[in-house]
C-alpha cells in the first residue's frame, strides 16, 4: 500500500471539506515550487540572500496589496494555530505590562480552538479573566451581551478577539460593530479571518481591527504557513524567541517557499473573490435546497443572512453524525461532522451547543464545504446518496438523549 | 462480506483486521473511545484505551489499506462497565469487567451499529474458533494456543452474536501472529500484551474503587474476623479492597496458630466484616450460578467442564440448569472463587454457555 493518494482517487472523491484545507491553488504550487530549490536564507547578506529576501519580502507586499494592510504589518508565522496564539498572548502580556489595561479578556463562545485553547491557558496559568459571549440561535455574537460586557468596566479589557466568520457553521461576525464598540474605549480587536479571506471582502484596514489571523491551506495555498496582520502601533509580546526575524515578534527561519505560495494563493484568491462567491453561494444553495426536498427532516444551522458562500451545515434528525460521514465516505463523499477531533474521540461540537443545540442535535449534523474545485457533479453526487444514506443512519440511530 | 473490525491498537486485533481483509472482506477498522478523557484511563503501551493505542490502531489500519474511524462509546463503556464494577465491589462480589465488556459492547452496542449500518460481522482479534456445527448452530471453541485462549471472556456470547463474529486468530498461537504482524509492516509487533483492566490507569484496584466510590462505597473501615473463632484479628479501610481468596494486604500483625497464611473467605459489605482462614476453606466443590447465557442449545443436565477464572484451570463438573439458574458440582474443587465471577461451561472444547456466579459451598470432604 502506498500512502499517496493518486489523481484518479481524487477525481473519483466527492471532495466537500474544503473549510478543513482546500487544494492548493496553481498559482500557488507554481510560486512555492519556483522556491524549493534556490538557495539562500532571506536573513543572509550575500547575493542569495538577498533574493531569497526579495522573495520574501515582495509576498508580503503581495498579501498587503490584498487585503489593503501595510507590508510591514504582515508578520510570518506557522500558520493559523500560531497567530491566533501570538496575537492572544502576545497583546494580552503587552497590554497588561506596558498599559496596564487587564485582565480581561473579551471572547466568543464559537471561537476556534486555536483561540479557545490559548484563552483557556491564559486563563488558568495566567490569571486572564476571560469572558466567552453567546451567539443567537444562528450563531451570530449577540453585540448587546459584549456591549455589556465592555462598558461594565472598560479600562479592565486587555482585548477582545472575534472570529470574522465561523468555520464549523459558517456564520459571519459582526466585525464592524465589534470594532465600533472597542474603538470608544481604545480597546485592540483581534480577529481569526481563516475562513474568510476569499470568500468575503476582506479589508484590513477598513475593517478598523488591530490584528487578523490569516493561515495558507484554506485559502489555496500551502499548509504551515500563514501570518497575523497586526497594526505596527500594537506593541505585541513575542511567543518564540530566536533570531528576531519578523519584525522581532517571531523567530525562526523565515520560511521562503511557503511565504512565496502563500501569498500567490491570497492574491489569487481574493482577486477571484466576487466571482467564487456567486459561483459557490449558487451551488451551496442548491446543495441546501436539493438534499432537505429529500429529506425534508432537515434543519440548517447557521445565519442565511450571513453566511460563507461555502458553508452547508445541516442536522439530520435521528442520525449520528459519525454514521453519516463513514456511510458518505465509503460512497467516495467526504464532509466533516464538523466537530473538534479530541484525540480521535469526537464531541459534541462546541458552536453548535452554544447556539442552543442539544447534544443529540448536535451530534447529529455535518458540514458540506464547498470551495474552488467543487462543480455540479460533486452536488449531484451528494444529492444521489444522502436519501440512503439518511435513511441507513438513522437506523443505526441516535445517541441517548435525542 | 463488510466487516467492522474493532481495533484496540494492540498486535491481535491489528492481524485479525489484515486476515480478514485478506481473506477478501470489505474490511472497516475502528477503534473504541472508551473514555471522553483518555488521559484517566492507562497511560503507554499497556492498556487500550489511550491516544497512543489509537494512533496505533490507525496506524496499522493505513498498512493494512482498510478505512479507520474512532467510535465514541465511552457512554455506554461508563454505564455497562465501569458502573457496574464499582457496583458489584461494593456489593461484595468481584465481576469480569471484560467479560461485561464483550457482553454490553462489542458484541452488543458496536455490534448492533455496525449491522445498523450495513456491516455482516465484527471482526475482533479474540482467540477463539468459531464452526458450524451439525445441527446449523455456531459452535464456539477453544482457542488452538491455549495459553491465549479467550473464550472464557466470550462464554457469555449468544448465538445471533456469534452469527456475526469472526475470530480469524483461533487457530494461530501468539508467537506465530506476532510474526505475522511483523511480516506484514504492523508496527505494533512487539508492542505488550495488555493486562489488567483497562480502566484502571496503575492496576490499583482497590485505590481506584476507594476514590471512584466515595460516598457510595458500602463502608470504609471494619473487623478483620478468624473464620473459626470469630476473633476480631484486625481492621481494614473498606471491603471493596478485598475479593474471596485474597492473601496479600490483609496485614494482620500476628500469625495463624498453625503458622500458615491466612485468605479472605467471605466479605460481607453491609457488616464490613471480612473473614479470614486457611487455605483448605477456600476449597469449594458446588457453584450456583445466575443470569445464565447459552451460546446455542440449553442443556439440563451436562457432564464437562467449567472455567471459573480468566486463564484457570478447567474443574470436571456436572452442570444442571432450568435455563436460567445453574448448578454446578464439581469433581475437581477450586479456591477461592467468589461470587460476581463468570462460570464458563464448556463439553470438550466447546463453549455450552455461562453464569454469574451467585454463591460456592463445600459439600463433600476429603474428596480432594
Amino acid at each position: 500500500m502506498t500512502a499517496r493518494r493518486t489523481l484518479e482517487d481524487a477525481m473519483t472523491t466527492v471532495y466537500l471539506d474544503h473549510a478543513a484545507t482546500t487544494p492548493m491553488l496553481p498559482a500557488a504550487v507554481d510560486a512555492l515550487t519556483a522556491q524549493l530549490t534556490a538557495v539562500g536564507n532571506p536573513s543572509s547578506l550575500h547575493a542569495s540572500g538577498r533574493h531569497a529576501r526579495r522573495v520574501v519580502e515582495e509576498s508580503r507586499e503581495q498579501i498587503a496589496q490584498a487585503l489593503n494592510c501595510r507590508p510591514g504589518e504582515v508578520v510570518f508565522t506557522s500558520g493559523g494555530t500560531e497567530a491566533d496564539n501570538l496575537a492572544l498572548k502576545g497583546i494580552y502580556w503587552a497590554r497588561m505590562r506596558s498599559a496596564n489595561r487587564g485582565p480581561r479578556i473579551l471572547s466568543s463562545a464559537i471561537e476556534h480552538h486555536a483561540v479557545l485553547d490559548p484563552l483557556h491557558w491564559l486563563s488558568e496559568d495566567e490569571d486572564a479573566q476571560v469572558e466567552l459571549l453567546p451567539v443567537d440561535s444562528l450563531g451570530r455574537l449577540k453585540i448587546d451581551a459584549l456591549r455589556a460586557a465592555v462598558e461594565r468596566n472598560p479600562d479592565d479589557v486587555a482585548l477582545i478577539s472575534v472570529m470574522w466568520a465561523n468555520n464549523e457553521v459558517g456564520t459571519i461576525q459582526p466585525i464592524d460593530e465589534i470594532v465600533e464598540l472597542a474603538a470608544a474605549h481604545g480597546i485592540p480587536v483581534h480577529t481569526d479571518a481563516v475562513q474568510a479571506i476569499g470568500a468575503v471582502p476582506v479589508d484590513f484596514a477598513a475593517s478598523g481591527v488591530d490584528a487578523l489571523t490569516l493561515t495558507g491551506h484554506k485559502v489555496g495555498g500551502p499548509f504551515g504557513v500563514g501570518a497575523l496582520v497586526v497594526r505596527r502601533e500594537l506593541e505585541v509580546t513575542p511567543l518564540v524567541h530566536g533570531g528576531g526575524q519578523e519584525r522581532d515578534i517571531r523567530s525562526g527561519t523565515i520560511d521562503t517557499p511557503a511565504i512565496a505560495g502563500l501569498a500567490a494563493a491570497v492574491e489569487a484568491s481574493v482577486k477571484s473573490q466576487a466571482d467564487h462567491h456567486v459561483r459557490l453561494a449558487a451551488l451551496r444553495d442548491q446543495l441546501v435546497d436539493r438534499v432537505c426536498a429529500i429529506v425534508p427532516d432537515a434543519v440548517r444551522n447557521g445565519d442565511p443572512a450571513h453566511l460563507l458562500p461555502g458553508h452547508a451545515h445541516l442536522r439530520f434528525p435521528g442520525c449520528e453524525g459519525d454514521s453519516l460521514l463513514m456511510l458518505l465516505d465509503a460512497r467516495g463523499i467526504e464532509c466533516s461532522t464538523g466537530s473538534a477531533c479530541n484525540a480521535g474521540v469526537p464531541q459534541a461540537s462546541h458552536v453548535l451547543l452554544a447556539m442552543g443545540c442539544t447534544e443529540a442535535e448536535a451530534r447529529g449534523s455535518l458540514r458540506f464545504s464547498l470551495g474552488h474545485t467543487t462543480t455540479q457533479s460533486d452536488i449531484d453526487a451528494l444529492v444521489e446518496a444522502i436519501g440512503p444514506v439518511v435513511e441507513r443512519a438513522r437506523a443505526a440511530g441516535a445517541r441517548k438523549g435525542s | 462480506m463488510r466487516v467492522l473490525a474493532a481495533m484496540s491498537g494492540g498486535v491481535d486485533s491489528a492481524v485479525a483486521a489484515a486476515r480478514a481483509a485478506e481473506a477478501g472482506h470489505d474490511v472497516t477498522g475502528i477503534h473504541l473511545a472508551l473514555s471522553r478523557n483518555p488521559k484517566s484511563y492507562r497511560s503507554g503501551a499497556r492498556g487500550c484505551c489511550t491516544i497512543e493505542d489509537s494512533n496505533d490502531a490507525r496506524r496499522a489500519a493505513d498498512v493494512i489499506g482498510i478505512p479507520f474511524y474512532v467510535w465514541d462509546m465511552s457512554d455506554e463503556f461508563h454505564e455497562n462497565v465501569v458502573e457496574d464494577f464499582m457496583s458489584e465491589y461494593a456489593a461484595g462480589r468481584t465481576p469480569n469487567p471484560c467479560l461485561r465488556c464483550n457482553e454490553k459492547i462489542k458484541f452488543a452496542a458496536v455490534l448492533d451499529r455496525a449491522l445498523a449500518l450495513g456491516f455482516d460481522a465484527v471482526v475482533t482479534g479474540h482467540y477463539a474458533q468459531l464452526e458450524t456445527g451439525s445441527d446449523g448452530l455456531i459452535e464456539m471453541h477453544r482457542a488452538v494456543d491455549m495459553g491465549k485462549d479467550q473464550s472464557y471472556v466470550l462464554g457469555v456470547l449468544t448465538q445471533e452474536q456469534l452469527a456475526h463474529s469472526l475470530f480469524p486468530l483461533g487457530d494461530s498461537v501468539k508467537g506465530d501472529v506476532r510474526l505475522e504482524a511483523e511480516r506484514r509492516g504492523l508496527m505494533v509487533a512487539n508492542k505488550p500484551d495488555s493486562h489488567d483492566i483497562c480502566f484502571i490507569a496503575d492496576g490499583d484496584n482497590a485505590g481506584w474503587l476507594k476514590e471512584k466510590l466515595g460516598d457510595r462505597a458500602p463502608n470504609d473501615s471494619g473487623d478483620i474476623v478468624d473464620h473459626a473463632t470469630g476473633e476480631v484479628l484486625g481492621q481494614h479501610e473498606g471491603t471493596t479492597a478485598y475479593t474471596i481468596g485474597q492473601r496479600k494486604g490483609l496485614r494482620i500483625g500476628r500469625p495463624a496458630p498453625d503458622g500458615k497464611p491466612r485468605f479472605v473467605l467471605d466479605i460481607e459489605p453491609v457488616s464490613g466484616i471480612v473473614t479470614v482462614g486457611p487455605r483448605e476453606e477456600l476449597r469449594i466443590d458446588r457453584i450456583e450460578g445466575i443470569k445464565a447465557r447459552w451460546c446455542g442449545t440449553v442443556p439440563e443436565r451436562l457432564g464437562g467442564t467449567v472455567q471459573l477464572r480468566a486463564h484457570g484451570s478447567e474443574h470436571r463438573a456436572v452442570v444442571t440448569t432450568d435455563g436460567h439458574d445453574v448448578v454446578i458440582e464439581l469433581l475437581d474443587p477450586a479456591e477461592g472463587i467468589a461470587p460476581g465471577q463468570a462460570a464458563v461451561i464448556y463439553d470438550g472444547t466447546r463453549v455450552v454457555g455461562s453464569a454469574t456466579i451467585s454463591a460456592t459451598s463445600r459439600t463433600a470432604v476429603g474428596t480432594a
